[in-house]
């Protein structure tokens, strides 16, 4: 599949090299009945590898996701085969439903009904807390 | 809506007036003691508590005010299944303000952003207790008059001690405070106090494990409880419980104006003999709470409209 060959569709593109399948399980790709195309260690002059998801379905995409796992990856979408809009994510603020918070001690725990909220606190080092609680997002989160 | 979940939630602004609304209490209660009537405090317990329970419930008494109680998740919705939200909404169309202690992390902020009257945290399991703060803030005010300049002793568990963490968020915000913080290598402070507050603010700290050595230095000695319900073995409690108790022979290392504190309760981390002591301030500490209490309850009923004073 290449990009020329969606219609109507989304490119996760510039993703980091390795950070692709992170990504892929975040936004639940596997669960799509739609063609899903996931493209590991792409040559790229800027970056030297990366890798690139497409999607061939124009589906609303969590772009939080996308900002959590690699702020430089870009959202390109794709409507009647053309390049309609190209978003640069950048490090969210807030992240919802993202990360689950795993402090058996949270309020999340047993409130079913509650979003798991997670903010930035930290940008430089990229660390996300727990709203609630304040636990600390873990590496594999 | 003003709610105080944590004690961040307080500017230090904020905290300068509570301290000024406490001092006029202690001054002239009278002038307080019908400024609530009318007006009704909901305490939700749903943690065993004693004294904090009570320390809110007096504070709305002597504003002249009401308490609606629940004490224990078994005599209440909760039991039930509720969520924090409902409950929130609900003791909302009853109360004026609420005060709530819950087993749960994070439980009070989720009350506080459904209810429709300020929310105060009354402690979310080990998480944040800012009325302790305050508390230990009046104290620290009336024993030193000042918030700055303090060299103030940790001691006990710093690892699980809520009110020792929000202690030194507090203080941090300060300038030309020096903490020293006195535990067993098991109950060390977490790394994420010491560097997103400490090490953040350039606040200086030394670690040690001996509470002797560091007596000489101190303005304030803040003792904690090494609290059973925060460890998971039996084993590890028992074995560091006793680590560090404080006796009138380590007290004859400490200066003649240092302050001793405590949130209490106490186990036997103090000795009984300290309490005659002019320098133990734990029960003092608890009267101060009161009056903390006092003035946040009064400062978040004027925000809302309901008081004037």
């Amino acid at each position: 599949m290449n990009i020329d060959s969606i219609q109507n569709g989304v490119v996760i593109d510039h993703i980091t090299a390795g950070r692709g399948m992170r990504l892929y399980e975040l936004l639940h790709l596997q669960d799509l009945d739609c063609s899903v195309a996931m493209i590991r260690n792409v040559s790229s002059r800027k970056m030297g590898k990366k890798d690139i998801i497409k999607i061939d379905a124009d589906i609303p995409i969590n772009l939080d996701a996308i900002g959590y796992v690699d702020p430089n990856a870009t959202v390109n979408i794709i409507r009647d085969g053309k390049l309609v809009e190209k978003k640069v994510i950048g490090l969210p603020e807030r992240l919802t439903n993202v990360l689950f918070c795993k402090n058996p001690r949270c309020i999340t725990t047993t409130e079913q009904e509650l979003n798991h909220v997670f903010r930035l606190t930290d940008p430089a080092h990229r660390i996300y807390r727990c709203l609630y609680c304040e636990t600390k997002a873990s590496e594999q989160d | 809506m003003k709610s105080v979940i944590s004690i961040l939630d307080l500017s230090t602004d904020e905290i300068d007036d509570l301290v000024r609304t406490a001092g006029k209490i202690i001054q002239r209660p009278q002038d307080y003691s019908g400024i609530c009537k009318g007006l009704k405090l909901a305490t939700l317990f749903f943690e065993p508590s004693t004294r904090t329970r009570l320390s809110f419930e007096a504070a709305m008494y002597e504003l002249g005010g009401n308490v609606l109680s629940v004490a224990g998740a078994d005599t209440s919705s909760a039991a039930k299944g509720e969520s924090i939200r409902d409950t929130a909404l609900t003791v909302s169309c009853y109360a004026d303000i609420i005060a709530m202690r819950h087993p749960k992390e994070g439980a009070p902020l989720v009350a506080s952003s459904a209810a429709t009257v300020p929310v105060i945290n009354a402690g979310d399991g080990g998480h944040n207790h800012p009325t302790q703060t305050l508390a230990d803030l009046l104290t620290i005010h009336r024993e030193k008059g000042r918030f700055s300049g303090l060299t103030i002793g940790l001691c006990g568990d710093l690892k699980f001690g809520r009110t020792v963490h929000s202690l030194i968020q507090a203080m941090s915000r300060y300038p030309d405070n020096r903490f020293v913080l006195i535990s067993p290598e098991e109950l060390k402070l977490p790394s994420y106090v010491k560097k997103d507050v400490l090490q953040a603010q350039g606040v200086p700290y030394e670690q040690t494990t001996d509470l002797v050595g560091a007596m000489p230095d101190l303005d304030i000695l803040y003792m904690t409880r090494v609290q059973r319900e925060r460890f998971f073995n039996e084993e590890d409690y028992l074995r560091l419980k006793d680590s560090y108790i404080l006796d009138m022979r380590k007290m004859a290392y400490a200066r003649p104006d240092m302050s001793v504190m405590h949130p209490l309760p106490r186990v036997n981390e103090i000795s009984v003999e300290v309490d005659s002591d002019p320098r133990a301030c734990y029960f003092k500490q608890v009267l101060n709470g009161k009056y903390m209490r006092m003035a946040l309850i009064l400062y978040l009923l004027r925000e809302v409209g309901k008081v004037e004073y």
